[in-house]
């Protein structure tokens, strides 16, 4: 079978957004049998390029051609029509419905009006069989772990005729193990004839599956090499535009008195079951504890547990010796725990809120910030603009909202505004989750700073090489238990990667 | 207000405007005469001045308390409720003791119109806190509720005795004690001193929002109910009072229509302000001080399609549905005042297409 897109160019391709210039004059092609990355830093431009090629925006300039032939791509369909297919990094099913249904939805069914779902199931079973993965068509969809639901949006896109894949940031959501899984599935469809184009921050990913690599920075191309020419080195120099900030930390002991004690902490999720089954840990002053597991076992959970933010249904929260475990969220401020919420938009700040609303967010009643009911600007102002240029948060004024302001700039307010109330205690929750090197970078300064001045640190992450790089010791959860804790230097990542997906080093399935 | 908001509402308006005056020719009348009297009436005469500033009052009053509480997230449709019971309140007050001093019985009846509106506002405020009930839904049923009550009173045990002696029936109170009535600042005219009191409180209401910690509050529970509890704030109460306070604002506005205008309770008090005030609320970007103009065009509109009802005989069906346009509109040109970059993305994509055609 040959594939009807052999080659796929854009060219000269132009998207201003207002302010920004999100894709000046890139030219890319790929051709059948290829992996091309497309690797930048949050907002360089790679996502809108892809949109652009997906129908979802229009370009200012500059055209598309599909094997020499130029193509007006105005809508998804069309994109689909031409032999596109895209993988959202947040998958677009419907969790109530099965794989065939989900495959199914929006297409015209064989027998008109009457629903007909036996050919898809089929074809699904057929597709499967020939990238030699394995999905049950009538499986419903939120019984499907997170790489399976990425599988049915691969073979979504395949059953529509899809030559040419797009994936945007494919193995964020995946355990190691499910990332290996889904290279060698990419390799067999390009080794079919089809083309791959995955969108990338992360340098291991890309220099995993792609055989070449575009690099764009700041709206533009910054380099283009083969990656077997190249080194994740370079590639972070073309990516940054500068040489990699050198960091090390050495991880110590910790004994004596932990800060925040957790003992047997149960609590349910949104649904009402169980989502913690008995967690107990503790946290040192001046140690960063990680927290290491595929996102979605329990770690949401147990952040906001312990910030009052979720009813526990059992165990208990100590912080520095006084029960927190039934406190509401003011109390649990008061008394010393800082949290940095894994949603910084619509969490950590209020996005219609002007910047120094927002770093008054949690002391906008104490004293000197308010006399009485009334709200002193003076000592607001002062005290916003310190925070401003102590952490160098960009942004025009003061009165800016903070919606406006970039990822990395929003995540330095509310680093700002919690560490300034010197908590003892801060549960940074995916802190650097889509955010540049420079600004996770400052990111994971800034915590390190935290724990030099004596704060307990917990950090919930799912990138495995911050976890290592910052912790002291690392916890891994897996559906809602600790499967294991254990100082840094026993934690490579092959031993955190199985504990990830459920499994002790030595190869037992536990109890899940 | 910046230009271009300025602009998208100005046009928001033309567009309704544009929209009913079909309606008008469905109506055979003329939508020509019938806008010019409409547009013009109110201007044209000291009594369309102050017979406007009349109806500001109301909707001032009424859209400062929608303010509250859609900055607090509350979407409150139950201004008309409020509204009558402050109205009934207020004159329930001022007749059962018609022998206290003015300096004492003013600010009583002023008070019992705030807290009895705040107090039924405060209904569907808690029934939201607390079990999540729609305010949508709850203020609608509780105007239903409110409008039933207040005519049973006005019919029953708050009826003026001479209407009973009489056999005349009309339901309606008798007129309160002259030591409670709000000075009339034109003589002549209608116009009270409750509309001075109106505008004081649209400062106080905008400093309460803006400068105060409880503003903040307000404002930050609407504007981010997730965050506002991740940092500590109480948000089911905040959801409850910010009900209370637009209750009590619009009690007060019914107390202004007993006290200022008409002396007593009567039927119809509300008048639709309830409604309309969310009109103008919106029109004023739910600003506090955006109102003030808002609300004085939103009285002349008012004012004008009655005298244009009058004027070009045309259903007052009709002017209910230009107004519907109105609010139509104003909804739908937010997107543009957030968006601004929509205008652009129109004119390149009607270019491309007018390119293709030629």
């Amino acid at each position: 079978m040959s594939a009807r897109i052999q080659k796929l160019e854009m060219r000269g391709i132009v998207k201003r957004f207002p302010g920004v210039l999100s894709n000046d004059h890139v030219n890319i092609e790929v051709s059948a049998g290829e992996v091309l990355a497309l690797l930048g830093e949050n907002g360089a431009g790679k996502t809108t390029l892809m949109n652009i090629l997906y129908g979802l925006y229009q370009a200012d300039a500059g055209e598309i051609l599909i094997n020499g032939e130029p193509v007006q791509i105005d809508s998804p369909r069309m994109a689909i029509d031409c032999g596109i297919g895209m993988v959202h990094q947040h998958f677009m099913l419907v969790p109530t419905l099965t794989v065939s249904e989900n495959v199914a939805l929006g297409l015209p069914s064989e027998k008109g009006a009457l629903l007909d779902l036996e050919p898809v199931s089929r074809r699904i079973v057929e597709i499967g069989a020939t990238y030699g993965v394995s999905v049950n068509p009538d499986a419903y969809v939120w019984q499907l772990s997170v790489g399976e639901q990425q599988r049915v949006e691969i073979i979504k896109a395949l059953y529509r005729g899809a030559d040419l894949l797009v994936m945007d940031e494919p193995t964020a959501v995946l355990t190691p193990q499910e990332a290996q899984d889904l290279i060698v599935l990419l390799r067999t469809m390009v080794a079919q004839g089809r083309s791959v184009i995955i969108i990338s921050h992360k340098l291991h990913e890309v220099m995993a599956v792609s055989d070449r690599v575009v690099v764009l920075r700041d709206g533009k191309k910054a380099g283009e090499v083969a990656t077997g020419d190249t080194n994740p080195e370079e590639l972070a120099r073309m990516m940054v535009g500068r040489d990699a900030r050198p960091f090390s930390r050495e991880a110590r002991q910790f004994d004596g008195d932990c800060v925040l004690c957790v003992e047997e902490l149960c609590v349910n999720n949104n649904m009402g079951t169980p989502a913690l089954r008995g967690i107990s840990l503790g946290v040192h002053p001046g140690e960063i504890l990680g927290i290491a597991g595929v996102s979605g076992n329990g770690q949401k959970e147990f952040a906001e547990a312990i910030s009052g933010l979720r009813t526990v249904e059992s165990g208990k929260v100590l912080l520095s010796g006084q029960e927190i475990t039934h406190c509401t969220p003011k109390q649990i401020i008061d008394k010393g725990l800082g949290f940095i919420p894994e949603d910084r938009l619509h969490v950590g700040t209020i996005p219609s809120f002007q910047i120094w609303e927002n770093l008054l967010l949690k002391d906008h009643a104490e004293k000197p910030f308010a006399r009485g009911v009334l709200l002193s600007e003076k000592t607001i102002r002062a005290h916003s603009e310190k925070l401003v240029a102590d952490y160098g948060i960009k942004t025009p004024d003061l009165e800016t909202q903070t919606g406006k302001l970039s990822g990395g700039n929003i995540q330095r307010l509310i680093l700002a505004r919690e560490i300034t109330r010197q908590p003892k205690v801060l549960v940074a929750a995916y802190p650097t989750r889509g955010l540049d090197i420079g600004a996770a970078e400052y990111v994971h300064e800034m915590l390190v700073q935290a724990s030099r001045e004596g704060m307990g640190v917990i950090l919930i992450s799912e990138e495995l090489d911050e976890v290592q790089k910052l912790s002291d010791r690392i916890a891994v959860f897996f559906d809602g238990r600790i499967m294991q804790v254990l100082p840094v230097a026993q934690a490579d990542e092959k031993t955190l990667g199985l504990l990830m997906a459920g499994l002790t080093p030595d190869n037992q399935a536990t109890a899940g | 207000m910046k230009g271009r908001t300025f602009f998208v509402l100005l046009a928001a308006l033309v567009g309704a405007l544009a929209i009913g005056a079909l309606f008008i020719l469905l109506a055979k009348s003329d939508p020509i005469r019938a806008y010019k009297v409409m547009l013009t009436g109110p201007f044209s005469s000291s009594f369309g001045f102050t017979e406007t500033l009349v109806r500001t009052t109301p909707l001032l009053l009424t859209g400062l308390g929608i303010i509250i509480s859609f900055r607090c997230g509350v979407l409150n449709i139950g201004g008309e409720g409020q509204i009558l019971i402050g109205a009934i309140a207020s004159a329930g007050v001022a007749l059962a003791m018609p022998n206290l001093p003015g300096v004492v019985l003013f600010p009583l009846v002023l008070l019992a119109g705030a807290l009895a509106g705040g107090l039924w506002g405060a209904i569907a405020g808690v029934l939201k806190a607390r079990l999540n009930v729609n305010e949508i839904l709850s203020t609608v049923m509780l105007n239903q509720i409110a409008a039933q009550l207040y005519l049973l009173l006005i019919r029953g045990i708050l009826i003026d005795p001479q209407e009973v002696t009489y056999g005349t029936g009309v339901p309606q109170t008798a007129l309160v004690t002259d030591v409670v009535w709000m000075t009339r600042l034109i003589p002549g005219s209608r116009l009270s001193t409750g509309f001075i009191l109106a505008i004081v409180l649209a400062i106080a209401v905008y400093y309460l929002l803006m400068h105060t910690t409880i503003g903040y509050r307000l404002r930050a529970v609407g504007a981010g109910p997730q965050a506002a509890r991740y940092a500590g704030i109480n948000v089911p109460f905040y959801m409850a009072l910010s009900m209370f306070l637009a209750g009590a604002l619009a009690g007060l506005a019914g107390t202004v229509e007993v006290l200022g205008v008409h002396h007593r309770a009567l039927e119809d008090i509300s008048a639709g302000y309830g409604f309309s005030a969310i009109v103008a609320a919106l029109f004023g970007r739910l600003h506090p001080i955006g109102i003030i103009p808002a609300s004085m065009l939103f009285g002349a509109l008012i004012l004008g399609a009655d005298m244009m009802q009058r004027a070009v005989s045309i259903p007052a069906a009709i002017v209910m549905v230009i107004q519907g346009f109105v609010i139509l509109f104003v909804v739908a040109s937010d997107v543009f005042i957030r968006r601004p970059e929509l205008f652009g993305q129109w004119k390149s994509k009607w270019s491309r297409r007018s390119g293709e055609v030629s």
